[in-house]
């Protein structure tokens, strides 16, 4: 346990000082939310009626940005290995480093999500719903993102794989935690998409790290 | 049988005639329910553009179909390390594609008709686009990693996340449509076919099977030959 | 603990190519073994399919403790050092973190990385980022990994290639006591270990 505890602490330093850390997932969150304006118009109403869908959409692109480091570098400089021969099994040093990057890279942008839906337009009442949901939705991002960044271990062009092979697992989280801000903003009950948000994540959470040591597994062999 | 057939040589043996009476049972089946098509009466709402109908939705079925097949080689691949699943894995994701997209353009052009437009951000129509990019990814993944074996097993892993993850994709797409759109094209439970209909669309569905069967084999052939000849060009290298 | 270490008629393949096939071999405490070969026959493989990251084609790798059969998961998580072309020390992080994180990892303290410190003569170079050493001073970096963490079975990969003779010797010394102590070391090395060896040369089957 002490190993993995280790372990954990180093990836969080390794998640938020490698490259630049966070700051770069989130500059590249203001990026988009500030391209947004540019491209479907100004008009406030417009902005308002899409802030939350785009706050989401933009999350889910920012929380790619730092997978194909999550594994390249360990893979590449022998780290994978040694890894692979220390005192906890793989899954459990996969769990160590989603949870690293959730906290390091979801978490920021987590608190990012509701000052950029805000400036779109968003009421100020949908603060704390916006941030919850995007706190417990970057869990499930980071564990499924996590599932593309070890599959694409060893291939040529990483970062574009991850994209393609991830983007559409990213379906359902985006639904649901887009889903609710939305309810919550027209009144509707909220808890159906919270809890749906939250059971995807926590199967994220349970069953990624297996597919993630099984692909670290076949890219070390 | 799965026994039998997990040697190569019997596979081989087994294809080499089973893909052509296949064939022959696909075009036979094509020409049946196309003529059966083409005989029924015409929808007194549709009119001639219900023909459509018999080959959109077998295409849709056999979307799902394949990535069903996709997903058990895959695991049969990964649990037994079997050479042929992998290969049959492999041969099956373009053919999975390729109907899905089938399924997509037919969508739009019976769409266009009957709905006045080309696309409808409707549940199973999302579904259907996001079960296409899988498969593209699930082929760009496996393009991408040159060790054979190693694509083989990190593609496989991708098929199994995608055996868990489409029904929920499925199920979000869906909460989704009823929060954006709460009057679905589609009434729940489906219009109930007078029989004159169910006859073409069964026909169709079981050419398309045949269809995919005799292509899948062919192309499983084609994967164990290109093995052959891969390691024989290596043999010849010494 | 491992004390004894059994290849089993093992074949490894690469790809569509048998690198070698039906290789037997014990090992008992104490013992080294250097394998020889030629590029691309194998000995990487080998070390790799012993540490469990490469599964054989055929044949087992059985490890044995003080009671009999260990179960291989047991063994490589405590028992198994692997040093290859890759040390897995981050360039960017300072010397004695990085040695500190991987001495932690696979099962020693702080004083034991500090003691392998002072015996590779590694103190002045602790505070230098990773990316600033050269390769023979990162090499006896990543050797103080073995020195500070006791596992019995050292798998290494052309561990002196960068070292300068004065090191070579000094390492030949460290890999006396680990002998001594009851370790067992398998070496690919193309110049001669600077101890008693037994050898096995690879070749293309």
């Amino acid at each position: 346990m002490s190993g993995l505890w280790i372990l954990f602490r180093r990836e969080l330093g390794q998640t938020w000082g490698r490259g630049g850390g966070p700051v770069l997932a989130l500059t590249f969150f203001a990026c988009v939310a500030t391209l947004l304006p540019l491209a479907v118009g100004a008009s406030p109403a417009r902005l308002a009626s899409v802030a939350p869908g785009a706050a989401w959409l933009a999350l889910a692109l920012a929380s790619l940005l730092s997978l194909e480091r999550l594994f390249e570098r360990d893979f590449e400089d022998g780290t994978l290995d040694l890894l692979a021969l220390g005192p906890a099994p793989l899954e459990a040093v996969a769990l160590a480093k989603g949870l690293a990057q959730w906290l390091a890279n979801g978490a920021p942008l987590a608190l990012l999500a509701p000052v950029v839906a805000v400036a779109l337009g968003a009421g100020l009442s949908l603060v704390p719903m916006i941030f919850t949901s995007a706190l417990i939705g970057g869990l499930g991002l980071s564990f499924t993102g996590g599932i593309g960044a070890a599959l694409s271990l060893g291939s040529r062009r990483g970062g574009v794989l991850i994209a393609v092979i991830v983007l559409p697992l990213f379906a359902p989280p985006v639904i649901f935690g887009a889903g609710v801000i939305d309810a919550y903003a027209s009144g509707l009950d909220w808890r159906p998409a919270l809890s749906f948000l939250s059971a995807y994540s926590l199967a994220a959470l349970a069953l990624g790290p297996l597919a993630m040591a099984a692909a670290c597994r076949n890219a070390l062999s | 049988m799965f026994q039998a057939l997990a040697n190569p040589q019997r596979f081989m043996a087994f294809s080499r005639w089973a893909a052509p009476v296949l064939a022959v049972i696909a075009a036979g089946l094509l020409g049946w329910g196309l003529w059966l098509s083409f005989s029924a009466p015409e929808d007194y709402q549709q009119g001639a553009t219900v023909r459509l109908m018999f080959i959109h939705v077998p295409a849709a079925y056999m979307a799902m179909f394949c990535y069903a097949c996709l997903g058990a080689a895959s695991l049969v691949g990964l649990v037994f390390r079997h050479v042929l699943a992998d290969a049959a894995a492999r041969a099956c994701a373009p053919l999975g594609a390729g109907f899905t997209a089938l399924a997509l353009i037919t969508g739009m052009l019976w769409g266009r008709p009957m709905w006045g437009t080309w696309w409808v951000w409707d549940a199973r129509v999302t579904s259907v686009l996001v079960l296409f990019l899988f498969y593209i990814g699930y082929m760009a993944l496996q393009a991408a990693i040159d060790d054979e074996t190693r694509a083989a097993r990190a593609s496989g892993i991708l098929a199994l996340v995608g055996l868990i993850n489409l029904p929920i994709i499925k199920f979000s797409v869906d909460w989704w449509n009823t929060l954006h759109q709460p009057a679905s094209v589609f009434r729940k439970g489906g219009p109930s076919l007078p029989p004159e209909f169910l006859w073409p669309l069964g026909v169709m569905a079981l050419a398309y099977m045949a269809l995919f069967g005799a292509l899948w084999l062919v192309r499983i052939r084609a994967e164990v030959w290109r093995k052959r000849a891969q390691s024989l060009a290596l043999q010849a290298a010494g | 603990m491992i004390t004894g270490l059994h290849l089993e008629n093992l074949a490894i393949r690469r790809g569509e190519r048998l690198l070698f096939a039906g290789l037997c071999l014990d090992l008992g405490a104490g013992e080294a073994l250097a394998l020889t070969g030629a590029n691309g026959a194998g000995k990487t493989s080998l070390l790799r399919a012993i540490a469990g990251l490469i599964l054989p084609h055929e044949g087992w790798v059985r490890f044995v403790g003080a009671r009999g059969d260990l179960e291989p998961e047991d063994a490589r998580s405590s028992g198994i050092h692997l040093l290859g072309h890759q040390d897995g020390l981050k360039s960017a992080g300072t010397a004695w973190d990085e040695l500190l994180f991987q001495v932690r990892w696979t099962g020693g303290t702080e004083a034991s990385a500090r003691a392998a410190c002072r015996l590779l003569d590694l103190e002045r170079l602790l505070e230098l980022e990773v990316r600033k050493l050269s390769a023979g001073q990162r090499r006896r970096l990543a050797l103080a990994r073995l020195v500070a963490s006791p596992r019995s079975l050292w798998l290494l990969d052309e561990p002196m290639a960068p070292l300068d003779s004065e090191r070579r010797h000094l390492f030949g010394h460290l890999m006396g006591e680990h002998l001594a102590s009851g370790g067992m070391i398998i070496a690919a090395v193309h110049d001669p270990l600077p101890i008693p060896v037994r050898r096995l040369d690879l070749v293309f089957s």
